[in-house]
């Protein structure tokens, strides 16, 4: 087997790129772990809801003003797509997960496995379930980069760069200001912060509406590199449980690390034995569960 | 509950081939199995498990592979495949019992998913198209379980049906038996409150553990004879819709109900037989009746209704 220190820096390259996508992506579900003690499982659906506010409005948004020459271009859809996606959240939050918050939390992720049919099977039924390239990559962002032993693509150092910073940018919004301490202490307590005179209801729709339109976010980066179809969401929610079982959702940073980590380890399998980095995160899951249970980063749910 | 109201389901399910078109009668029964063993963990010990379809699929599989492959008889092919899944619910088990509530589901549905891609990959699993032409074979050697019998006017497979309809009441007895024992006492205990349980002295993990090796195997027992009826084994019967599907139909019928499963799985069947126009459209009414069931509609349909009659069913 040809494994020079290049096929593996690559691979190991490529995985990064899949780990932040794990990482924004866990990082939500903790967020929202955390303050509603729900796992969204129409994480995944909205990621993909994100990628589609981009494709559509690129290629259809134009055409329905009846202007078929605008194109909601890639930074717009950056900024677009999580508020899109974040009000989406609000509604689902106010109008229903609201509900449940005195019954078991069961109910949240049965509730949110509803959702994600209803979203998977409404653009099934519009969308071509192989994928649809989004052709609205910028100028800019095209090209490749030398890193010195690889050529990279300059699109995909971007989003790897982008992708840290928002989620350093999270965590240190959450452990480091004002904002966090609030939102800490309502997850650990929410009547005591609640005595405090703080609005612990509306604290908790904006962080799911935050958590969700990170999702969006993600989604809007992946466009340009994956196809983007109904089904990229379902595909990509399952790993990032297992993801989340590795590092355990108590931890903001352990959520992140745990991402870039584990894309890095299905990146670097490629090299290595490539039948199994499909399943090398599900098999990595295991050996955690039988050496430490509580995950890398767990406190018990 | 009453023994008048067994007898009269018992007179049904013999009935129901000349009533009903027999195959979508022997679909709803393997369904109604299938949530009736899920229901024994979410309903009775409070376990969700979301990969439940890696015993129904898996079991499915084994099944038609020895059967068809192997030339097995049918009763040792469906023997198989129950004990393949209980062999690997007590893997899937003894590592997700070690996490609770929520990982729990989501340790269940990833390690699913390992079996997902062993359905996709394996050699004898025939890939994107599952196994196909799986022959029913001679039940025993002996009774040639194709035969149809014609009654008034319209050949009806009545061999297949009364070996699914035996084989749903072997399963649904084993799961009643289980439900109204001591140790189905335990099992409830530790839905209520696990750390009671644990205090007054019982191997917890050990009855989670047997009750989700109990729970696969007779899931897997629904997958097995699934397979013998459609001739089929395919990735839809391990993927994670399916997972999805059980929970909605146990959610819908009663969660912790005896009958609320078997009706669940009826209305689900039955909705996705008549809704076939409607294409794509089908998940999106499973997704709205999940979040409807779960906004309003927490106790099911069987649920409700022993609420009503004051009485647990």
């Amino acid at each position: 087997m040809g494994m020079s220190l290049q096929t593996v820096l690559s691979q190991v390259m490529l995985g990064l790129n899949n780990g932040v996508f794990y990482a924004i992506l866990s990082l939500g579900l903790a967020v929202i772990f955390g303050l509603l003690n729900i796992v969204n499982f129409v994480h995944g659906a909205l990621y993909m809801l994100g990628a589609y506010v981009a494709l559509l409005g690129f290629n259809q948004l134009g055409p329905l003003l009846g202007r078929p020459d605008f194109h909601l271009n890639y930074w717009a859809a950056l900024l677009v797509a999580p508020l899109v996606v974040g009000a989406l959240g609000v509604l689902i939050e106010k109008t229903m997960l609201r509900r449940l918050r005195k019954f078991d939390h069961l109910y949240g992720l049965l509730l949110t496995f509803g959702l994600a049919l209803i979203i998977q099977g409404v653009f099934t039924n519009y969308f071509n379930v192989s994928g649809d390239a989004y052709d609205g990559k910028p100028e800019v962002l095209s090209g490749v980069v030398d890193l010195g032993f690889m050529l990279f693509p300059k699109y995909r150092v971007w989003v790897i760069g982008i992708s840290l910073v928002v989620c350093f940018g999270t965590w240190f919004v959450i452990e480091r200001t004002k904002l966090g301490s609030y939102l800490r202490a309502g997850t650990e307590n929410p009547e005591l912060v609640k005595a405090f005179g703080i609005n612990v209801p509306l604290m908790i729709t904006l962080t799911y509406g935050f958590g969700v339109g990170l999702a969006a976010f993600a989604g809007v980066l992946a466009a340009p590199i994956y196809s983007v179809s109904p089904v990229m969401g379902s595909e990509m929610i399952i790993t990032v449980f297992a993801v989340v079982v590795i590092g355990g959702m108590g931890s903001i940073m352990g959520s992140i690390l745990t991402g870039l980590l584990l894309g890095m380890v299905e990146g670097f399998t490629k090299v290595v034995y490539a039948p199994a980095s499909g399943t090398v995160i599900f098999l990595i899951m295991v050996v955690v569960l039988l050496v430490k249970p509580a995950g890398l980063f767990g406190k018990e749910a | 509950m009453n023994r008048f109201v067994w007898l009269a389901l018992l007179a049904l399910g013999l009935l129901a081939p000349f009533a009903v078109y027999p195959v979508f009668m022997m679909k709803l029964l393997c369904f109604a199995l299938f949530a009736a063993a899920f229901n024994l963990l979410l309903g009775y010990t409070g376990l969700l498990s979301f990969g439940h379809a890696a015993f129904f699929g898996g079991a499915a599989y084994v099944t038609g592979h020895l059967v068809k492959n192997l030339g097995l008889t049918p009763e040792l092919g469906v023997l198989a495949g129950t004990l393949f899944a209980g062999l690997l619910g007590y893997l899937v088990g003894s590592l997700a019992i070690r996490r609770q509530g929520i990982y729990f589901a989501m340790v269940t549905l990833a390690l699913a998913q390992i079996v997902y891609f062993l359905a996709l990959k394996l050699p004898f699993t025939g890939g994107e198209d599952g196994l196909q032409g799986i022959p029913r074979g001679l039940l025993f050697g002996v009774i040639d379980l194709n035969r149809h019998v014609t009654v008034g006017g319209t050949p009806l497979p009545l061999a297949l049906y009364y070996f699914t309809f035996a084989l749903f009441c072997l399963g649904f007895g084993i799961i009643y038996r289980a439900i109204h024992s001591p140790f189905g006492q335990v099992l409830k205990a530790i839905r209520e409150n696990e750390p009671r349980a644990r205090s007054l002295g019982y191997k917890v993990e050990r009855f989670k553990l047997i009750a989700f090796v109990l729970s696969s195997a007779l899931a897997g027992m629904a997958g097995a004879m699934k397979c013998l009826i459609f001739q089929l084994a395919s990735l839809t019967d391990v993927s994670w819709h399916t997972s999805g599907e059980v929970v909605l139909m146990t959610l819908l019928g009663g969660v912790g109900t005896v009958l609320g499963p078997a009706a669940g799985a009826f209305t689900v069947v039955t909705l996705q037989s008549q809704l076939t126009m409607v294409g794509p459209w089908i998940t999106v009414i499973i997704g709205g009746i999940f979040v409807v069931c779960v906004l309003v509609f927490r106790r099911g349909f069987v649920g409700e209704l022993g609420r009503l009659l004051r009485r647990s069913l």
